[in-house]
């Protein structure tokens, strides 16, 4: 009885699950595959007629290429430069949410504006506003520099608007984790005498580690995967282009497909790479944790 | 409060609190001055409009591009919505009430899913919608939206029908409902907040979205807001129809602002609905 009670059970399961399976395979699994078969080829939509089978030669030469290197290098100092700060801020933005009673509400609904915007909007908000001709950051601060004309200053640009637009996410995923950090401890730290600084670095952060790990994992991701913001500012130029703008460029600017999909391909693996290695520290500290 | 706090301490969080308020709103506040500003203010360098003139809005609606690219956001947003939402809701259902095998292989496929990079597979979609058809129409972005929500969208609303009192279905059955009026009566209203916070998250996706956007549509017929701002062309190839960039901006930022505001708590307990159970 029970066994036919199982049967029936795991059908409607997967008669349930099977929609949603289906469309993840065909827009992610089903295209990836397919970028990996026409990332061998010379196909260039261009010129179409001298498509040919040529193995790893779209590797090779995407990795040969100063252009794959260099926009790999500006993605991580984008990556690095803007989660980093992230990671500081929210933690500062989630201890305020997390004591603060005075405009409790209000504090909380304005941060996720920030999160709502458009990116596009956003990035264009920003680009405005550093401006020399429009802009007001320059008068402001005395200044008359072409911020999105030169390289440094666009990268701080860049980094601005994508913290600006994602510290709240980070946030948030930190304010969940610090609600779970129990009250009696910390107390408990107050009255043997513990600082505030004390009691944060010593009991609050290392109760918070998954939850710090999440929000990396997922804000590092993200922001290795940042087109947006770049492409409105200054369009990959100024030897700001990061790898996301060098594959659409390669796909759809110039419709080498063959080339592009091979820059997928490299994007998709170093996504793979990076998820791994949090995965490895994910478990890590989970492990550290069933030991404690 | 506690009473033994210094009053130097509570100030120093009220400023933080006003700081953060101010951080949140400022580029808004800027980018609205800027809309309303008239064109022959527009580089005056100043935060704040000296004149106000709405000839920016009468002007994105007197042109085609701006209202068709709004009718298509949102239309290809709702869309999205309703076909993630209800996706996500059938395999959530089975994942949090049905034992079966495949459970962790669909959660493992909807965090892989998370993390795929989007542009790994514009150039393949590209190709493809290209050949069936799909290209720079509604359907050719509905389906990379639904796709790419229902990894969040599965999250949220499993971690929300795990709280579900599944049991007072049958409660209600045995006190003579019939299994429709226990759905409607007693487990609809339960699942509600849940399916709501989702639909809202899904659809400020969908609605940001520029990548898919910007690649796989060409024309008014399925061209959203975000890439109709990003390529809208001004009088001149070099310039930057700056006026009317920020009208539009305020446009389709104030509504989905004043849902973000209503519905806050909503979306605070969707976003880290998935990562607190990490």
């Amino acid at each position: 009885m029970s066994r036919v009670r199982d049967h029936s059970e795991e059908r409607l399961a997967w008669l349930l699950c099977t929609p949603a399976a289906l469309a993840m395979l065909l827009v992610t699994a089903y295209p990836i595959s397919y970028a990996l078969w026409l990332s061998l080829f010379r196909y260039d939509l261009r010129f179409p007629d001298e498509r040919a089978f040529v193995g790893l030669a779209n590797y090779a030469g995407v990795l040969t290429s100063g252009v794959w290197w260099e926009s790999l290098a500006n993605t991580l100092i984008i990556t690095v430069g803007s989660v980093s700060i992230e990671l500081v801020l929210g933690m500062l933005l989630a201890l305020l949410m997390h004591r603060v009673l005075f405009l409790r509400s209000t504090v909380r609904a304005s941060i996720l504006v920030p999160y709502a915007i458009i990116t596009i909007v956003a990035a264009l908000a920003w680009k405005f506003a550093f401006d020399p001709v429009t802009g007001f950051i320059n008068p402001w601060l005395g200044l008359e520099t072409p911020w999105l004309t030169e390289r440094w200053s666009a990268f701080l640009v860049i980094i601005l608007t994508e913290v600006w637009k994602t510290t709240p996410f980070m946030a948030l995923l930190l304010l969940a984790g610090l609600t779970l950090v129990p009250r009696d401890l910390l107390d408990a730290a107050r009255v043997d005498g513990a600082s505030a600084r004390q009691r944060f670095f010593r009991v609050t952060l290392p109760l918070m580690r998954n939850a710090v790990m999440v929000a990396l994992l997922f804000r590092t991701l993200d922001a290795f995967r940042i087109f947006d913001t770049v492409f409105v500012q200054t369009r990959g130029a100024q030897g700001t282009e990061t790898v996301s703008i060098v594959g659409y460029h390669a796909l759809v600017s110039r419709l080498n497909l063959g080339l592009g999909s091979a820059v997928s391909v490299l994007i998709f693996l170093c996504v793979v790479a990076i998820a791994m290695l949090f995965v490895k520290g994910l478990g890590a500290s989970f492990a550290a944790e069933d030991k404690t | 409060m506690s009473p033994h706090r210094g009053v130097l301490e509570t100030l120093f969080w009220r400023t933080g609190s006003l700081v953060v308020i101010a951080y949140a709103l400022f580029p808004v506040a800027w980018i609205l001055s800027l809309s309303l500003k008239p064109a022959a203010d527009l580089n005056d360098n100043r935060f704040v409009p000296r004149e106000i003139s709405l000839e920016h809005y009468r002007a994105i609606f007197a042109d085609a591009q701006f209202p068709a690219a709004l009718w298509n956001s949102i239309g290809i947003a709702a869309v999205s919505t309703l076909l993630a939402v209800s996706l996500a809701m059938f395999a959530a259902y089975a994942i949090v009430r049905l034992r079966f095998r495949g459970r962790a292989l669909i959660l493992g496929a909807a965090l892989s899913i998370a993390m795929f990079p989007p542009v790994a597979v514009i150039g393949p979609l590209f190709n493809l919608w290209r050949n069936i058809g799909l290209y720079n129409t509604w359907p050719g972005l509905v389906l990379p939206y639904m796709t790419f929500t229902l990894p969040l969208a599965i999250w949220i609303l499993s971690a929300f029908f795990r709280e579900i009192p599944w049991d007072l279905d049958k409660a209600a059955r045995v006190d003579g409902a019939t299994p429709f009026q226990a759905f409607r009566h007693v487990i609809a209203p339960l699942a509600a907040p849940g399916i709501f916070t989702a639909a809202i998250l899904v659809f400020i996706f969908a609605w940001n979205d520029f990548l898919f956007a910007a690649a796989l549509t060409s024309t008014n017929d399925a061209r959203t807001v975000p890439a109709a701002i990003a390529f809208f062309t001004g009088s001149s190839r070099f310039e930057l129809p700056t006026g009317s960039i920020a009208a539009a901006s305020v446009v389709v930022t104030v509504p989905v602002s004043l849902v973000v505001l209503i519905f806050q708590r909503r979306i605070v307990a969707g976003l880290t609905a998935g990562a607190v159970k990490g």
